[in-house]
């Protein structure tokens, strides 16, 4: 066997029309070596890992593999080599079992049984609990992200791909994971890591190759940079903190008090005896996995399904029996975490998309005809305060970034100047700029005497913006407490989710 | 090797204004070999379809009368459509609207009235279709249950209620047993636009009702809130929409409007219920409203365009012996095109070779 590196990708060059996603990109992964692919949100990364798996070809540039040059067709001769890829997205059936998912990507020639057993062994081995004959929709996210795992060993492979693998994992999954890749690791497999997450690129990993713009920016070991360098080295300038200082809160503008809420559908979680306030000038966040409350939560404050009338109260009022509609015309807002299809109408314009959740509050209509030049006017100002890059005058929400169209729709919340936000994943799947920028407008806000509520899944987010933290799970939410008292470690802990004996 | 549709990237202007023209003109190639199968000249029968019946007065008048029904039903489907909710049941609608309407006809007849009674019978009419469109709606909304199929399932009801009523107790003593009823009054009888013709001013009804449903579709709050439970109904929800009272709301609109155009039919061309009130407007219009780019304009010419083909039909049955079922031929052809036209301007149809091993 030869002795240089398993993996070279060298001039790598991948255009898409007038993008060049990749330009140049040189990468080498060693035997037996865990890689970490940097970079923000429309590096490069996705692209560059698409090509190594077949899933694309590139425009120049070559690999080599184990010491000779190959072309990837398709993502199977990808794996004939050797090299296996966990996605972001998984794609597992909910009504199948553990096993049976396995064997779907098997071939119909492996018995159920020895599959059951193959699993077994292969999550004893690893560390990966998982039972094989559970149902799928029964497992936390991080159960899924092991069988995706399992799939992929199954294959016996010699470079594993994982893509953002801990951002859907609670701290203590993520431990879990770490030892799994640590044994990997151990019996010669390498591992390609993408990942923006800097902690554990700097606990995990032994090389870094950081991407901007669809270049290679830095080669760097990734422990003996710290979390601030490998940071200015992805974004390209010192990122700033929003953090706000600690402050002075006003009176209670939210509240929720013994709410409770029946479950969307068989697979939803039902809201039980939920208590939370939100003062002025505080910014409150809500922790937990997702599936664990989140969407029957948002959907209960913003009014997009009612309950008793004393169960939410703003500003004293009580709205828990009013819509939406009433609900924002008396100073709140509301930020879903799907943008498009909730937030956003996908085929419809901007404009017509500002006059989705303006209609009642910002002048659009008049008797009951909407008055075009005032929604254009609005539009172009909220373009203008967050910044929204687009293509065109007025395209349809689909056509933008989903950092801008993010952009858009958190300007079209925050220009009201609210009193009362509920913000759903504010910063999901948007680059480093537009999430600073974002976070940043939640925090002025806040400032100027409006309560927020964050319902998100990112730690690293609540830790940096809230004042006060509290954990979904199950549907009950733990009483909030100040974000300073706490650490990740309790707030895992409270967000739970693996389920039985398997932590 | 296999062939799939792929979604195209961007959807030129051009072609979505050009794919009804392209599907009328695919329709006509598809109509003259239709023809020559059946050993007609082409050219002939094509001209006594489209050409002459707009070549004198009488005929533009009847164009009129057929397109007013579906002018007025196309308008209300697109309403339904739009906010995706497939209202089939239009001609059942119609006739609902035809037995509420006639109704009123039937009792004050004979009796002392006055110029109310045609403005009652209207009204009426449009209540029949509206009550029965929201059986529909409301079996969606609250059973979900599929409105295509329950609506579709009501044309019969309607039809057959009808026919019970014309053999039976409505039927006109002094006609010699014929199903019909008797004539309407000329109080519950619709005025003529012009003296001794056939047009009447039905067609400025409808007219009335294109302008009102384009100025609500594009400029008002309702239509916003159509077209956006159609296209993204959790958006809507989040705009603070109850899409069940949208649901209520189209159908009830399209239900009147098409009971509305049944009660016009029979209180104008008909003159008197009779066991059959409709040659399937009810059914035309859904082409209507399609060919028409789901656009009340658009449904204006379009209306037009199918009218001349009912009566391009019956010219080409007497000058060339052509069937009149071959009239339903070419309007499901016509469907079929625009359809097949608005297909590939979404997607484009892309070889896909099997995977091989290398």
């Amino acid at each position: 066997m030869a002795t240089g590196p398993l993996l070279q990708a060298q001039g790598i060059v991948k255009r898409f029309g007038a993008l060049t996603a990749n330009d140049h990109v040189d990468l080498t992964v060693g035997r037996a070596e865990i890689h970490a692919l940097l970079g923000e949100n429309g590096a490069g990364k996705s692209t560059l890992v698409k090509i190594l798996y077949g899933l694309l070809q590139p425009n120049e540039g070559r690999l080599i593999w184990d010491g000779a040059s190959v072309t990837i067709p398709d993502p199977a001769n990808a794996r004939r080599l050797g090299i296996g890829m966990v996605f972001q997205h998984f794609s597992l059936f909910d009504a199948l079992t553990v096993a049976e998912n396995v064997a779907l990507s098997l071939g119909p020639e492996t018995p159920m049984a020895t599959i059951e057993e193959q699993v077994a062994e292969l999550s004893r081995a690893y560390g990966l609990p998982l039972e094989p004959r559970q149902e799928v929709w029964r497992l936390s996210v991080g159960e899924r992200q092991r069988i995706e795992i399992v799939r992929a060993l199954l294959q016996n492979p010699r470079l594993l791909i994982l893509d953002e693998p801990t951002s859907v994992l609670t701290p203590q999954e993520a431990d879990l994971l770490f030892a799994t890749l640590d044994t990997i690791k151990a019996e010669g497999r390498s591992i390609l890591y993408i990942s923006h997450k800097l902690d554990e690129v700097r606990r995990l990993c032994d090389q870094a190759t950081v991407l901007r713009g669809g270049k290679v920016v830095a080669s760097a070991d990734p422990r003996v940079e710290t979390a601030a360098s490998l940071a200015s080295l992805m974004v390209g300038a010192a990122v700033a903190d929003v953090r706000n200082a600690a402050h002075e809160v006003g009176e209670v503008r939210l509240e929720a008090r013994a709410l409770s809420l029946p479950a969307f559908h068989d697979h939803g979680v039902a809201l039980a005896d939920v208590a939370l306030t939100v003062r002025a000038k505080e910014i409150v966040g809500i922790a937990g996995i997702a599936g664990n409350g989140q969407d029957e939560l948002f959907a209960a404050l913003s009014g997009e399904n009612t309950t008793r009338a004393d169960a939410i109260l703003v500003d004293g009022h009580e709205v828990g029996s009013e819509g939406i509609t009433a609900r924002r015309r008396r100073g709140a807002a509301f930020l879903p975490e799907e943008r498009l299809g909730h937030a956003a109408a996908p085929g419809f314009t901007l404009t017509d998309n500002a006059l989705l959740s303006g209609h009642a509050t910002n002048g659009f209509v008049t008797g009951s005809i909407i008055r075009n030049d005032r929604v254009a006017n609005w539009v172009e100002r909220v373009i203008n305060t967050y910044d929204v890059r687009m293509s065109g005058t007025n395209p349809p929400a689909k056509s933008l970034s989903g950092g801008n169209l993010q952009k858009f729709v958190v300007g079209r919340e925050l220009m009201r100047e609210p009193g009362v936000v509920v913000v759903a994943q504010p910063t999901w799947g948007v680059d480093a700029q537009a999430a600073a920028t974002i976070r940043q407008a939640l925090v002025d806000l806040a400032a100027r005497g409006a309560a927020v509520l964050v319902i998100s899944q990112d730690l690293d987010e609540l830790f940096e913006i809230t004042d006060r933290l509290a954990v979904i799970s199950e549907g009950r939410l733990s009483p909030a407490k100040p974000t300073r008292e706490l650490t990740r470690e309790q707030v895992g802990l409270l967000m739970g989710g693996v389920h039985g004996a398997t932590s | 090797m296999r062939l799939v549709l792929e979604r195209r990237a961007d959807r030129p202007t051009w072609l979505v204004v050009a794919s009804p023209l392209i599907a009328v003109a695919l329709t006509l190639v598809a109509g003259a070999i239709l023809f020559a199968l059946l050993g007609k000249n082409p050219v002939a029968a094509l001209t006594a379809y489209f050409i002459d019946p707009l070549s004198d007065g009488w005929a533009l008048q009847e164009l009129s009368v057929k397109a007013t029904p579906l002018i007025l039903i196309g308008v209300g489907l697109i309403l339904c459509y739009l906010s995706n909710n497939w209202n089939i049941g239009a001609e059942g609608q119609l006739v609902m609207g035809a037995i509420f309407g006639g109704s009123v006809a039937l009792a004050t007849h004979g009796v002392p009235n006055g110029p109310w009674v045609l403005p009652v019978m209207l009204a009426a009419g449009a209540l029949g279709g509206m009550l029965l469109a929201l059986v529909p709606a409301i079996l969606k909304t609250r059973f979900g249950a599929n409105e295509i199929l329950t609506s579709l399932m009501l044309v019969y009801v309607a039809e057959l209620t009808l026919d019970y009523l014309v053999r039976g107790p409505w039927r006109d003593p002094k006609g010699f047993n014929f199903p019909q009823s008797v004539s309407f009054e000329p109080e519950a009888t619709v005025p003529l636009l012009v003296g001794g013709g056939r047009a009447h001013i039905g067609f400025l009804i409808a007219l009335v009702a294109v302008v009102v449903a384009a100025i609500v579709m594009a400029r008002t709050l309702k239509g916003f809130e159509i077209r956006l439970v159609g296209e993204a109904p959790r958006a809507a929800r989040f705009a603070g929409f109850d899409d069940r009272r949208t649901t209520w709301f189209v159908f009830a609109v399209s239900g009147a409007l098409a009971g509305l155009a049944g009660i016009l039919e029979v209180a104008g061309p008909m003159g008197q219920l009779q066991p059959t009130v409709s040659p399937g407007y009810g059914f035309t219009a859904i082409i209507v409203a399609f060919l028409g780019r789901l656009n009340p304009i658009g449904a204006l010419i379009a209306g037009l365009f199918l009218a001349l083909t009912f009566i391009g039909g019956e010219n080409a049955q007497i000058m060339m012996r052509i069937p009149l079922d071959v009239t339903r031929v070419f309007q499901g052809l016509l469907l079929f095109f625009v359809l097949a036209c608005d297909t590939f301007i979404l997607y484009r149809l892309a070889v896909v070779r099997q995977e091989t091993a290398a």
